[in-house]
């Protein structure tokens, strides 16, 4: 199972107290469990990723074995330790000013 | 007795105000979506239980809500705003062309006969509808066919903001877009057409009597008098006593004809109220007063509404969405400030009170009367 992590404002839209565990299909990449949650989950749609593009909205930041992947490929796999579920795959809302 | 309740829109979530017809003791409850922008939250026409509140935030874009137990409880519905086809693009800064890129809900207006046919008007500027309670959206693409390529955002936003379905036509739609103008559809929302004939936007526009590009601010009408529209511009109030064909200006002696709403009275067609605000520059009242003003002609002759309102050292603004208008028997008002204080008048104008202080800036207030 893979354990996902959301921000406050994320964790009350989709009405989850904690820590999400999921089902993943292989391989098991950003946009395999993005669209595990986003099936899961359908009122995250559009706030994670752009509804049409898929792309990650701007100030939202994923964050896996201490290292921003913000900016890997959403095709490659993710670090062994979150595909094998020991470590969360972290969705954060980036810091942005102020 | 009627329940009066009050759905106020913030930068920092939603807030639900209730009373009796008295309108004097209020309970305040909330927030809803805490820590969201509530650009609008509104109700139905048609069941007074059914809401809707459009949710946005520059972390995680936009959420669409709706009730269906007055608040109680909530759903998602669709966040898909999606322009029809190729989106195109619009005027830019620079004066390049820019494509048409979603940001936010800025206005949602259901139909008065059918709860789950409801119109959304959004930044950048179009029209969508939906049939099925917000499930689904669909643009009504004929708007920004409409000279949509001269459209260039101000500095609030190239945001479709007012929605005005007439009384008398389901196939009448009048909206407003900021920088762009007035605009109004005899089809459902297929082909539309400028309004802005009359309007003039001196050192604001290089044609300052153009077709498109003025910046309107709201507009409104009574549902007597379905041709008779009611503007606040930028600078100036104006009339049209022909659907928006001819606009005049009646602003008369007001004291600035700058401010963003504009309201009528439930049952005085000719009974008009504006917030003057200094200028576009300052975006607080003149003199640090906060006045409501009323003219009971239509326009031209102006009355300050003063009674309970800071009438000195007061710096808010009131923003275009944050006044709304009762159907009681005396006529009750309402508006919210950037400051968060929400006022009531139940007596059309005469003596406001404020229902609540501290609120965070207060982007919209629309009004429920329930049995």
């Amino acid at each position: 199972m893979i354990c996902v992590t959301l921000p406050a404002h994320l964790r009350d839209l989709a009405k989850v107290t904690g820590r999400i565990e999921l089902q993943v299909g292989e391989p098991i990449t950003q946009r395999a469990i993005l669209d595990t949650l986003e099936g899961a989950y359908p009122m995250l749609r559009g706030t994670i990723r752009d509804t049409v593009t898929k792309e990650r909205r701007p100030f939202i930041r994923f964050f896996a074995c201490g290292e921003d992947i913000s900016h890997e490929p959403a095709d490659i796999s993710v670090p062994a330790d979150v595909a094998a579920g020991t470590q969360p795959f972290r969705i954060i809302g980036a810091l942005a000013g102020g | 007795m009627s329940e009066v309740r009050i759905l106020v829109g913030t930068r920092k979530g939603a807030f639900v105000l209730r009373s009796n017809e008295q309108r004097k003791d209020w309970v305040v409850e909330g927030p809803l979506f805490p820590g969201w922008e509530i650009y609008h939250i509104t109700g139905t026409p048609s069941d007074p239980n059914r809401l809707y509140a459009s949710q946005s935030g520059g972390w995680f874009g936009q959420v669409i809500q709706r009730s269906d137990d007055a608040g109680k409880t909530w759903e998602t519905v669709s966040n898909e705003f999606t322009y029809d086809g190729v989106p195109g693009t619009h005027q830019w800064y620079d004066g390049s062309q820019h494509p048409w890129e979603f940001k936010r809900v800025w206005h949602l207006e259901a139909s008065p006969t059918n709860p789950d046919s409801v119109y959304a008007g959004v930044e950048d500027a179009a029209l969508f509808h939906s049939n099925d309670g917000g499930k689904s959206w669909r643009e009504l693409s004929g708007l920004r066919s409409v000279k949509g390529n001269l459209w260039q955002p101000g500095a609030g936003g190239m945001c479709l903001h007012t929605i005005v379905l007439s009384p008398d036509d389901p196939n009448r739609i009048f909206v407003a877009i900021s920088a762009a103008g007035a605009f109004r559809t005899g089809d459902g929302g297929a082909t539309w057409r400028p309004i802005n004939q009359g309007l003039k936007s001196d050192g604001e526009l290089p044609d300052a009597a153009a077709e498109v590009g003025h910046c309107v601010h709201s507009i409104t009408l009574h549902p007597s008098r379905p041709d008779t529209l009611f503007m606040q511009k930028h600078w100036d109030v104006m009339r049209s006593d022909n659907a928006g064909e001819l606009w005049h200006e009646v602003s008369g002696n007001l004291p600035s004809d700058f401010g963003f709403p504009i309201a009528v009275h439930a049952h005085e067609p000719e009974t008009i109220y504006v917030v003057p605000i200094k200028s576009d520059s300052h975006h607080f009242p003149p003199d640090g007063k906060l006045r409501v003003y009323r003219s009971r002609t239509g326009g031209n002759d102006w009355e300050a509404l003063t009674n309970g309102l800071p009438q000195s050292d007061c710096y808010v603004n009131v923003l275009r969405n944050a006044f709304a208008v009762d159907s009681l028997d005396s006529c009750g008002l309402y508006f919210g400030t950037t400051g968060g204080q929400v006022y009531v008048s139940s007596d059309s104008g005469d003596n406001w009170i404020s229902i609540v202080r501290d609120l965070p800036p207060v982007l919209s207030v629309e009004v429920q009367i329930l049995p």
